[in-house]
């Protein structure tokens, strides 16, 4: 196995993005990232695209030849990679490990969504199909109720409190408010978040992600081959995948996310360094509660710790550990199964040191944590500040 | 869902016919052709098994954006039990004011409509959850 760097990145603006087509999406994204990276599509080995749902969304299967095809890469291989919501993060493992085994030296792994073209109450259900359609969702389970009984259980278990839940929500919206691509780039106040309209108990409609069109590309290059390209590398310093139960009901523990955990160990092993190394991550915070759990199952706080420690800012800019420092899927956009690369790309702009107003200053290493369904799936990857 | 989809499951949906691995005892409701514990060991060893249908909730919540077709329903309880056979399932739990459900709480199944195919197709049914009086 060789080292493996991001040389090239680029993404739209995330939104409701009337004017712009899924496949406009991609190749905005793609061009961008080709450009940044210095790369010409005869030098690209093969595309990755991540994508949960066009077929359901917008009645399109086969994407990925598609917009290889609209991107001017028609004789480009091209492959659409699916796992729910950890769509992206999947493609980009998938793409890692082409480069890294020696199969190809260069690849290109997009995601793109486009939700908006069906109306917001379809585009939850096709969300909801990324849980047991059979056994949750048939029963009046929705994507939303069974995060809203993750969370009943996890305050339950842990006194975590809806006040907790909310300062997620704040801190992210803060963060996206010095994010220029993000689609709600404003802040926000915390009484507005804890007095919205219910979704599902205790979850409100600020703590749950929207539903949004975009998209987003990176470029991967062997290590070794980096200085042939004008792209400012970014090195993937480690991987991991992890699994769980494609049922709530059927994980013994619900107030942990078991494929979170898998998954960072095995990145965290990979890239020979622990959670105290890791100074900002960009986590799955499709909901207030997700990213509270997420922050323990990652290692960064103890089981049970993730709301107080949020509470007390330790997870806001330039503090103990910086997260989503994007705004993250809350408040950057969530264009599902683009949300691995959007947050591959965060990692790459802070590495770069090109965050501007919300730099995480002297960033080592950068975490991406991207969760398919409600926890069956997961995929964290490690990034490293290039050096010489 | 088409009604193939339905029919396939009427035993479990109508009956509460899980399996029991017969290597470790433990039981898995929808059925499950091997067992995640035994695996190797359990491939021909899931025997039927029915149900008591009587559990405790686990975590439960009141949803306000429902599911499409509980749309006339809304808002509903949606709870998560665990049974005495040590086996959970979801459902959505009825007869009973959001304000009085706690964790902990004994519940059973019942049989009741889960929904139809269309205006003019069949009707679902299937289990939903009631307290036990």
């Amino acid at each position: 196995m060789r080292d493996v760097a991001v040389i090239g990145i680029g993404e739209t603006r995330i939104g409701e993005l009337w004017d712009k087509s899924l496949r406009e999406l991609g190749i905005e994204a793609g061009l961008k990232a080709l450009q940044d990276a210095g790369v010409s599509g005869d030098e690209v080995g093969m595309l990755y695209v991540g994508n949960m749902s066009a077929g359901e969304l917008i009645n399109q299967e086969h994407i990925a030849p598609m917009i290889a095809d609209y991107a001017g890469l028609d004789d480009i291989p091209a492959v659409r990679i699916e796992s729910g919501g950890a769509s992206g993060g999947m493609a980009l493992a998938e793409g890692y490990m082409a480069v890294a085994s020696g199969i190809d030296d260069i690849v290109v792994v997009g995601g793109a969504e486009k939700m908006t073209d069906v109306d917001d109450v379809i585009a939850k259900n096709i969300l909801s199909s990324t849980a047991d359609q059979e056994w949750e969702v048939v029963c009046g389970a929705t994507f939303d109720s069974l995060h809203a009984m993750i969370a009943q259980y996890h305050m339950n278990k842990y006194r975590t409190t809806k006040e907790q839940l909310a300062e997620v929500i704040v801190k992210n919206h803060s963060n996206a408010s010095k994010n220029p691509n993000a689609q709600y780039p404003r802040e926000i106040p915390k009484k507005l978040v804890v007095n919205a309209p219910m979704v599902s108990d205790p979850l409100g409609m600020f703590d749950c992600a929207p539903l949004s069109d975009g998209g987003a590309a990176v470029v991967l290059c062997a290590a070794d081959l980096v200085d042939s390209y004008e792209g400012k590398p970014v090195k993937i310093a480690g991987v991991g995948h992890g699994a769980d139960h494609i049922a709530v009901h059927d994980r013994r523990e619900i107030g942990t996310m078991k494929a979170t955990r898998i998954a960072a160990e095995k990145a965290y092993d990979n890239a020979g360094i622990k959670p105290e190394n890791i100074d900002f991550a960009e986590v799955h915070d499709n909901y207030s509660i997700s990213e509270i759990m997420a922050i323990e199952d990652l290692g960064f706080f103890d089981k049970g710790e993730g709301g107080p420690a949020t509470e007390k800012g330790k997870t806001a800019l330039n503090s103990e550990i910086s997260v989503n420092t994007s705004g993250g899927l809350k408040a950057k956009g969530q264009p599902v199964g683009a949300v691995g690369i959007n947050q591959a790309v965060e990692a790459v702009i802070q590495l770069r040191d090109d965050a501007g107003d919300r730099q995480v200053e002297d960033a080592q290493y950068g975490m991406t944590h991207n969760v398919g369904g409600t926890g069956a799936s997961a995929v964290v990857h490690i990034f490293e500040r290039w050096s010489e | 869902m088409t009604t193939p989809r339905f029919w396939r499951e009427i035993e479990q949906r109508y009956r509460g016919i899980g399996v029991q691995c017969e290597n470790c005892s433990r039981v898995y409701f929808p059925p499950r052709e091997i067992c995640p514990h035994c695996r190797r060991k359990s491939f021909g060893r899931m025997k039927e098994k029915e149900l008591s249908g009587k559990g405790k909730i686990l975590t439960y919540t009141k949803v306000h954006e429902p599911h499409p077709e509980y749309k006339m329903l809304t808002p509903y309880i949606m709870a998560i039990i665990e049974m005495e056979e040590n086996v959970r399932l979801t459902g959505h739990l009825v007869d009973i004011d959001y304000e009085d459900v706690k964790p902990g709480m004994e519940v059973e199944v019942t049989m009741r409509r889960l929904g139809e195919e269309s205006p003019k197709g069949i009707i679902y049914y299937g289990y939903k959850l009631v307290p036990v009086k």
